[in-house]
Order: structure tokens, then sequence, then C-alpha cells
């Protein structure tokens, strides 16, 4: 872009726009079909399905949604489940990044290494023995059952991320509060609480955002509505018949999963792409 | 100062050196036990997730044990994995073609998407990293497909690959790619490859951002000296960008094949147990919950564990990641 003929800039100028604009409709574009067809009414959808504008929009799917499904109760099973999974993670979580970041004992870079690795297991790999685990303990079908199996995933991811964010907190923070006679507790709530609100809220967003995604063990581990979580239901989308083509709530059902990570992603824009980051080049 | 996590003094002054010492050595074991009590509750948890349920899957492996059935496990050793009959039928995993298809169609998979989504990626990384107006809406946009549920895309795409509904199919038709009345699901010569396309819909922006991530790590002033040489932007992209992106790439670059290696839901969703998308991870849990054949179908999950622990050990030594 640093020619000096005014021409050849005008082109490479006009050709990045260009370039703008195909990524744009490209990540855009289905977004954008999913979003038509949960507006046009399941009577018309044969007809418009090829149309790239609704002749009329209309609430019909998204009404069906709730009436016809038990989506409202998967709904609230999975904000239950991803949101439990994210405090208990974090919890222990902080607990374990405290010791793993500002402490020094034997064994610690094994330990490190372990983590490592189960985050990294393939879901597949325990999905037998966490099954017949689930079983055992009473839990299948059950929301709690589904936070237990959720934390193979992410616990590893919380205290990996939180660690490197403690090992980053200034020493004479905790030192001061040392020198002062806290307890190693204390000074965990008290003093590196506070400072770690950012690291917080960006670490359970994702193990959030992970949580509220999970589809293997959900699908597994559940049987009725009683447990079933939102991806689930979609996955498995029936209509009222078998000859109806369910396609227009589907896409309702969808939108409405999406909407609350479209708005966390709108709002937490910065943390998130810091996040990750983070966790990836640290591994 | 005794609380900072550096070593404690080589040389301490002479005259108070065993007290010193002691009390620092006296220090930093209280602080280990207490490290350990801290990590203990978390400990707990990912042996009874990740731990047990492990060994439980390779113990598993070792029998013939199906869960429909009143019958109790029998050992079998290692005849899940390799057994053939007295008609001479190879009965074991390692003798399945179904297997094999699997590990066929998972690593084609694997290879076509990661590829495309690495050079779509960078495409999009070195455009959103030019400095244009927008450039914080353009960055959200794209973070957008990664965030929403893997079912999410998954449905949607099955609505446009939809034979008779579908805006792709009707492309392909018009194009002349497809029969009309076919899609490119329907069809088992493309279905896979409709499968990469929605894994790299999904991904190659996440990859974009990652790369965009170390992109910016590169000093703006190596440009400056290369504009000052005269370097064209080609010429600079090739020895100057490239080079110091590969370290973010190959992370990027691992971290999706790893993903690609065990992925199950969404060729799952779209084309559910269908053999010309089965991958490894639905093979697995086809035998194992469909069927009810626990002993065979930990013994697929442990091939699987295998394969992954491979790939994470050449990821693991060929970046050195370091702790501490």
């Amino acid at each position: 872009m640093n020619s000096k003929n005014p021409a050849v800039r005008a082109l490479v100028t006009a050709l990045f726009w260009i370039a703008v604009v195909v990524i744009l409709f490209y990540v855009l574009f289905p977004f954008y079909w999913a979003l038509k067809t949960s507006f046009t009414s399941p009577a018309r959808l044969s007809a418009e399905a090829l149309q790239w504008v609704p002749s009329q929009l209309t609430w019909e799917n998204y009404r069906m949604v709730f009436s016809g499904q038990p989506f409202g109760r998967n709904l609230m099973n999975s904000l239950v489940v991803a949101s439990g999974t994210v405090l208990l993670s974090l919890l222990l979580s902080l607990l374990a990044a405290y010791a793993l970041g500002k402490f020094r004992f034997k064994g610690k870079s094994v330990l490190m290494y372990l983590i490592l690795g189960v985050s990294v297991f393939p879901q597949i790999a325990v999905l037998g023995g966490m099954y017949t685990t689930i079983r055992a303990l009473g839990l299948y079908n059950n929301v709690f059952g589904l936070m237990l199996s959720y934390m193979i995933f992410t616990l590893p991811f919380t205290v990996w991320t939180l660690t490197s964010f403690v090992r980053e907190i200034p020493t004479e923070l905790e030192e001061a509060a040392y020198v002062d006679g806290a307890s190693p507790l204390t000074t965990l709530f008290k003093v590196l609480l506070p400072v770690m609100t950012p690291a917080l809220v960006t670490t359970g967003l994702l193990a959030f955002i992970n949580a509220w995604n999970e589809f293997l063990f959900a699908l597994t581990f559940t049987s009725s509505n009683a447990a079933k979580t939102v991806p689930v239901a979609i996955g498995q989308f029936s209509g009222a018949s078998q000859y109806e083509n369910p396609f227009g709530q589907i896409m309702a059902a969808s939108v409405i999963v999406t909407i609350p990570l479209i708005v966390l992603v709108l709002v937490f824009q910065r943390n998130i792409v810091s996040g990750l980051t983070a966790g990836a080049v640290k591994g | 100062m005794t609380t900072t996590p550096n070593p404690p003094p080589v040389s301490p002054p002479p005259a108070s050196k065993t007290v010193s010492g002691q009390r620092v050595r006296g220090l930093a074991e209280s602080r280990a036990r207490v490290a350990m009590w801290m990590m203990l509750p978390m400990l707990i948890v990912l042996l009874l997730v990740a731990g047990y349920p492990l060994f439980r899957t390779i113990y598993l492996s070792f029998f013939e044990y199906n869960i429909n059935s009143a019958a109790p496990p029998k050992f079998v050793g290692l005849e899940n994995y390799w057994f053939t009959n007295e008609e001479g039928v190879g009965l074991g995993i390692l003798q399945t073609p179904e297997w094999w298809q699997s590990v066929w169609n998972t690593s084609k998979f694997t290879i076509f998407s990661v590829l495309l989504e690495t050079v779509l990626g960078l495409v999009f990384a070195l455009v959103i990293n030019s400095k244009i107006r927008g450039r914080g809406l353009l960055r959200t946009a794209i973070l957008v497909p990664w965030a929403i549920p893997t079912v999410v895309s998954a449905q949607v795409w099955n609505w446009m690959y939809n034979d008779s509904y579908g805006i792709l199919s009707q492309w392909g038709q018009k194009l002349g790619m497809l029969q009309p009345g076919q899609s490119f699901l329907s069809n088992p010569d493309t279905a896979l490859t409709a499968l990469v396309a929605v894994d790299v819909w999904k991904t190659a922006p996440f990859m974009a951002l990652l790369l965009l991530a170390g992109l910016q790590s590169i000093p703006s002033d190596m440009y400056e000296a290369a504009d000052v040489d005269g370097a064209s932007p080609v010429r600079q992209f090739f020895s100057l960008t490239l080079p110091l992106l590969t370290p973010a790439l190959l992370v990027a670059l691992i971290f999706r094949t790893l993903d690609a290696l065990r992925v199950f839901d969404m060729p799952y969703i779209v084309k559910g147990n269908a053999p010309e998308t089965m991958t490894m991870s639905i093979y697995a849990r086809q035998q194992m919950i469909n069927n009810a054949e626990f002993g065979f179908g930990s013994a697929i999950s442990v091939l699987i564990f295998l394969i992954i622990m491979i790939f994470t050990v050449i990821y693991v030594t060929s970046l050195r990641v370091k702790f501490d």
C-alpha cells in the first residue's frame, strides 16, 4: 500500500475493501439466513425458503418454541448447569491458582503438566467411565451430574488461566498482608481477590460459553427434559408431526440461545480476546 | 521479604547463618503445606471427573460387557482390540473396517479443515490488522461464529444444505454441481467436504483472532526499516511477517488439530451415525451408548485417547512449554 502511483494505491484500497465486504458476508450470511427463517411463518416456509427477504414477519415460531416444546425448561437447565459449573470451577481454581502461582513446592511442574494433560482429554475417552460413575452416584438425568462432568473441561482451563494471572500480581501486595499477620486464606480473599476481578470475569465468561455450548455429555447423561439442556433440545428438535418441516422453530430456538452469547461477546469483546490469547500463548 | 518466591539467599551473613537458615526452611515447609491444602479440593474433583473415569474406561476395555444384558462383565484381555474367531473372522477393533473408515474420515476432516482454517484465518487476520475504521466492529463480527453453540451452527448449515429448501443446494444445482433435488450432504462423495465447510466457517475467524495477537506483537519499526530498504509488501510478508508469526501459527495449528481429531457434535447433528461421515468419537459413542457394548466402545475410546496423547506430547515437546 506504499506505492507512489495514485491509481495503484486506489486499486489496492478498493481490493482491500472488497476483501472486508467478502469476509463480513461470509461470516454473517448464515446468521442472516437463520434470522430470516425464524421470522417466516411455518405455513409459508416451503414457498419462501429461498427468498432473500421474507414477505411478512411473524413471531409464530418463537411462540411455538415455548408452547409446543419444553424449551423454557431447557433454557433454565442450561442456565443452572453453566453457572453452577462456572462458580464451582472458579472457587476451586482460585484456591489452587494462588498456591500454584505464588507458592514454591516440589512437584509443581509435574502437577501443571497433569492439569494441561487433562485439558486436552478427549471427552469421549472418559465417556464410558463417566457414564457408569454418574449412574452409580444416582446423578443420571440430573443437572448436578452434568455440572460434575463439565468440570473435566472447565476446571483445567480455569486453573491454568487463573494461575497465569496470579503470577503477574506483584508480590509486594501479598507480602504486606503477610507482615500484618494475615493468613493465606485471608490474604487471598481480602487482598488478591479484589485485584483479580477482571481475570475472574474473563475466565468465568469463557468457561461459561464452553459449558453453555457443551453437547456430548448433555446428550449422553440426560434422558428427559428434567435435565436436558438447550444444545441437546436443539440437536434433537422434532416437529409436531414427522411431515412437518420444523426448521422455522429450530432457527427461532437457535436465535434465542445465541443472543445471550452475542451480547456477552459484544460487552466483553476486549476481555475475551485477551483471555483467549493469554490462554493460547501460555499453553 | 521472606515471603518472596525467590530462593533463599545463597550466602547469608555468617553470624546468623543457622538461625535464619532454619527460619527460611521452616517457612518454606509451612508454605508448601498450605499450598497442598489449597490445591486439595481441586485435585480431588479432577481425580473424580478425569482420573477415575479414565481408569474405568481403560479397565472396561478389557471386558466383554453389554450394559443392557444381565450378564456380568467378562474379562477378555485384549480381545476387544484384536480377536480372530475359529472361522478366521477378525472381530477386534483393529480388524474392523468401520473403525478404519472412521479413522480415515477423521484424518481427512482434520487435514482439510485445519489447512483451510489456517489459510483463511491468516487472510482474515491480515485484513483486520490493517488500520481501518470499524476494526473493532469487524473483530466482534468474526468472534460471533466462534461463540455460538456448535449445535446452532450445525442446524443452521443443515438448513442451508436442505435438499429442497436449502439455499446452498439451490446454488449447487444452479451451478451444475448437483443434480436437481440433491444436496451436498445427501451425496456421499461430498458429505465430508460439506462438513469441513461448516467447521471452517465456525473456526477460521477464531484462528484469525489468535493470529491477530501474533501479528500485533511484531514491532512496527521492523516494517518501517523494511520500507526504508524498499522491500515490497509481498517480500515483507514472506521474509518478515511469516517467520515472526510462526510460533503463534504453530500454537493455533496444534490446538485446532487436537479439536478436529476429537470432533463429535457437528457431524453427529448434521449426519448422525452415517458411515461416510462417521468420526472416531461418533463411532465410539455408537458402540457404547447405542449398542450398549461398553467393553468394545471403551476400547475404541482408549485408542482415541492414545492418538490424542501422542499429538499432545509432540505439541508439548516441540513448543517446549515451560512452567514457572
